[in-house]
């Protein structure tokens, strides 16, 4: 990796590149144990709490009584307040659901692909990627249950003993979403909580009030740091991680079967398992990024989130960007190839139909702009720039599914059933309220929960390497 | 377990983790068994020291998962043949490729929870009370940067005085007797 791109003489550039091997540090230089466990636990354990944390979780929260509101309708009216009915029998909830799925992949990613990839960088990252990954499956998950029309029955989704002696169907995709969803939500959990015990018990013991005290206390299990201990964590993390890993490709998979199941131009290809999950990584990447660039700011976490995960994060997202870049294309190429009359329309329809509009902003937010700019190292590494693109990206990859659903179902075989769809308040307010609530559980989690994993931090300081000669001494082996 | 009374063992701190590794590959050449790490961040070589080599997570893990596995491929086949046969476009009724998918989540499922849940009831946890918190510099280091080697009493070789005068050949920072 050539660093003449950097200026070497800019005293802000050269501290962070590693003189071994040219690349960005992970870390800056300088960190100790001590100074890793103060930085990270501070931000929890001080009684003062920023005025600009209240500021987000206010508005966070404000935003979210839009949700709160929206639902509480629903409830009262049914899904008619939604713009949903025929031809577009699929509107926002889908939508959304997909797309904040999606955006909760990139924290499973990141903690447990990258995990078995042995990519130490990604230790800085990781916790609040998998937060951020729980907080979306909330989101997402709300949206099946709240579509399903009388949300109190959701229950029935389960295969369960019932006095009505009915069944689920396993042959339907819908309830392969269930497991897939369900299974999801509590390995990603579990996954977050087993990482976060020990730097609880470091919590526990900084903490100075009782009532700090005996809330770490009680949620860090008694961790003591015992090197057996540790050994048994090591490998329940890498189990998870390496199951997490098949899980988190399945989920998003499963997820595009609900598409490509539907015998319907548009929805069903054989792209969509691999394209959804390339996409679903694409956006979560971006979320990473969106979240991530203003807390080390406002944290002063620089030292420990450093321009190399930026730059990273950038390199992935151009990755996947391709892949998904790929997938369009092939969706045209089969449009075409297929010689099939209704698929070669609905990609004119798509693309040149009064709904031609959203495709047009899903290529300049997915392909055209990301794809021809992250290639640029300076770029990768210009904070504001990757901030606007993550904004940007995760905006493409919400019309990505809008296109895939509204574009796919408004005209169909039909001319004389031929519709439009145009969302409703109800819609909107969900969706946006959906963001509100992200906001405020994430700004909880960082003012709550150590936000950096620290063990995981210590591993990467070079106190932490073993010297072998005074080993070796020590045992004569 | 009966109330303990009396001491649990001995605690030396270290500064460094290599300082640990020596004093515990010492240790245990010289024939402790009954000894422990504590280490802010997982140690390998420590565990290695202490002839920690092998653990039971992974076991725990193939069992539940294999459980995960079979308890849901038998519920869909006995809801789709048998309780609820359903003529869904002429499929058979046992339609095993569908079958796999939600057979395939309960494995990661309950592979995922033995993981987790298996692994903190080998470690013994939770157990919010351990003798080691009463050691007055073990909660001020052993989460942060400090590493401790602890000779339990419950080893035979156990000694209050002599045992002391060892630990302290292994010049560690510090060496605290830990009461129950």
């Amino acid at each position: 990796m050539a660093t003449s791109e950097l200026k070497p003489g800019n005293p802000d550039h050269s501290r962070w590149i590693d003189p071994a091997t040219g690349e960005f540090r992970v870390l800056e230089p300088g960190q100790t144990f001590k100074s890793v466990t103060a930085k990270i636990s501070d931000i929890v354990l001080t009684p003062h709490t920023p005025l600009g944390w209240f500021a987000l979780f206010g508005v966070g929260g404000a935003v979210a009584t839009l949700l709160l509101t929206a639902v509480t309708w629903l409830f009262l009216k049914g899904t008619g307040i939604w713009a949903v009915t025929q031809p577009v029998a699929w509107g926002f909830a889908i939508i959304n659901f997909v797309w904040w799925i999606g955006i909760g992949h990139a924290g499973t990613l990141i903690s447990a692909i990258l995990l078995l990839f042995k990519q130490g960088w990604r230790n800085s990252i990781n916790r609040f990627a998998e937060a951020m990954t729980i907080f979306a499956v909330v989101c997402a998950g709300m949206f099946p249950l709240i579509h399903v029309g009388r949300p109190w029955l959701g229950y029935w989704l389960l295969p369960y003993p019932n006095s009505m002696t009915v069944w689920p169907q396993f042959r339907s995709p819908l309830l392969w979403d269930v497991f897939a969803v369900s299974t999801y939500a509590t390995i990603s959990v579990v996954f977050w909580y087993i990482g976060m015990v020990p730097d609880f018990g470091t919590m526990r013991d900084r903490a100075k009030t009782p009532i700090a005290q005996y809330f770490y206390g009680l949620i860090s299990l008694g961790w003591r740091g015992s090197v057996r201990h540790w050994i048994r964590y090591e490998t329940a993390s890498l189990l998870l991680a390496g199951l997490a890993t098949p899980l988190v490709l399945s989920v998003h998979t499963v997820i595009s079967f609900d598409f490509a199941v539907a015998t319907l131009p548009g929805w069903h290809t054989t792209i969509f398992p691999p394209y959804f999950v390339a996409g679903a990584i694409y956006s979560g990447f971006a979320m990473v990024l969106t979240l991530a660039i203003p807390l080390r700011k406002f944290y002063h976490l620089e030292a420990l989130v450093t321009e190399r995960h930026i730059d990273n994060m950038g390199k992935v997202m151009l990755a996947t960007g391709l892949i998904v870049a790929y997938g369009y294309g092939m969706e045209v190429f089969m449009a075409w190839y297929s010689a099939s009359h209704w698929e070669y329309f609905m990609m004119w329809n798509r693309m040149f139909g009064p709904m031609g509009w959203s495709y047009g902003v899903l290529i300049f937010c997915n392909i055209a702009f990301p794809l021809t700019t992250l290639w640029v190292r300076k770029l990768r590494t210009n904070i504001g720039f990757m901030f606007l693109i993550s904004i940007i990206v995760n905006t493409g990859m919400w019309f990505e599914r809008f296109v895939i659903v509204v574009t796919s179902l408004y005209r169909d075989y039909l001319p004389s059933s031929w519709g439009t769809y145009r969302a409703t308040k109800w819609d909107y307010m969900t969706y946006i309220g959906t963001l509100g609530l992200f906001t405020a559980l994430f700004m909880l989690f960082v003012r709550f929960l150590p936000m950096i994993p620290m063990n995981e931090i210590k591993m990467m300081l070079p106190g932490a390497k073993i010297k072998p000669k005074e080993v070796a001494a020590g045992e004569g082996h | 377990m009966p109330p303990r009374e009396g001491t649990y063992g001995l605690l030396a701190e270290f500064e460094t983790p290599s300082d640990l590794v020596r004093a515990a590959q010492k240790a245990r050449l010289d024939g402790w068994r009954r000894l422990d790490c504590y280490t802010p961040y997982p140690v390998e070589e420590a565990a290695e020291a202490i002839g920690f080599h092998k653990n039971k997570v992974p076991l725990v893990t193939l069992v539940g998962g294999l459980m995960g596995l079979v308890a849901m491929f038998s519920l869909e086949t006995w809801i789709s043949t048998l309780a609820y046969p359903l003529n869904i476009a002429g499929r058979p009724l046992y339609s095993w490729p569908a079958f796999i998918i939600p057979a395939y989540e309960w494995t990661i499922l309950w592979a995922g929870l033995s993981a987790a849940f298996g692994m903190l009831a080998l470690n013994g946890l939770p157990s919010p009370y351990h003798p080691l918190f009463n050691a007055p510099n073990f909660r001020a280091g052993a989460l942060d940067d400090k590493f401790f080697l602890c000779l339990e009493a419950l080893d035979p070789k156990f000694e209050l005085i002599e045992t002391r005068a060892y630990l302290e050949t292994l010049a560690p920072v510090s060496v605290v007797e830990v009461e129950y």
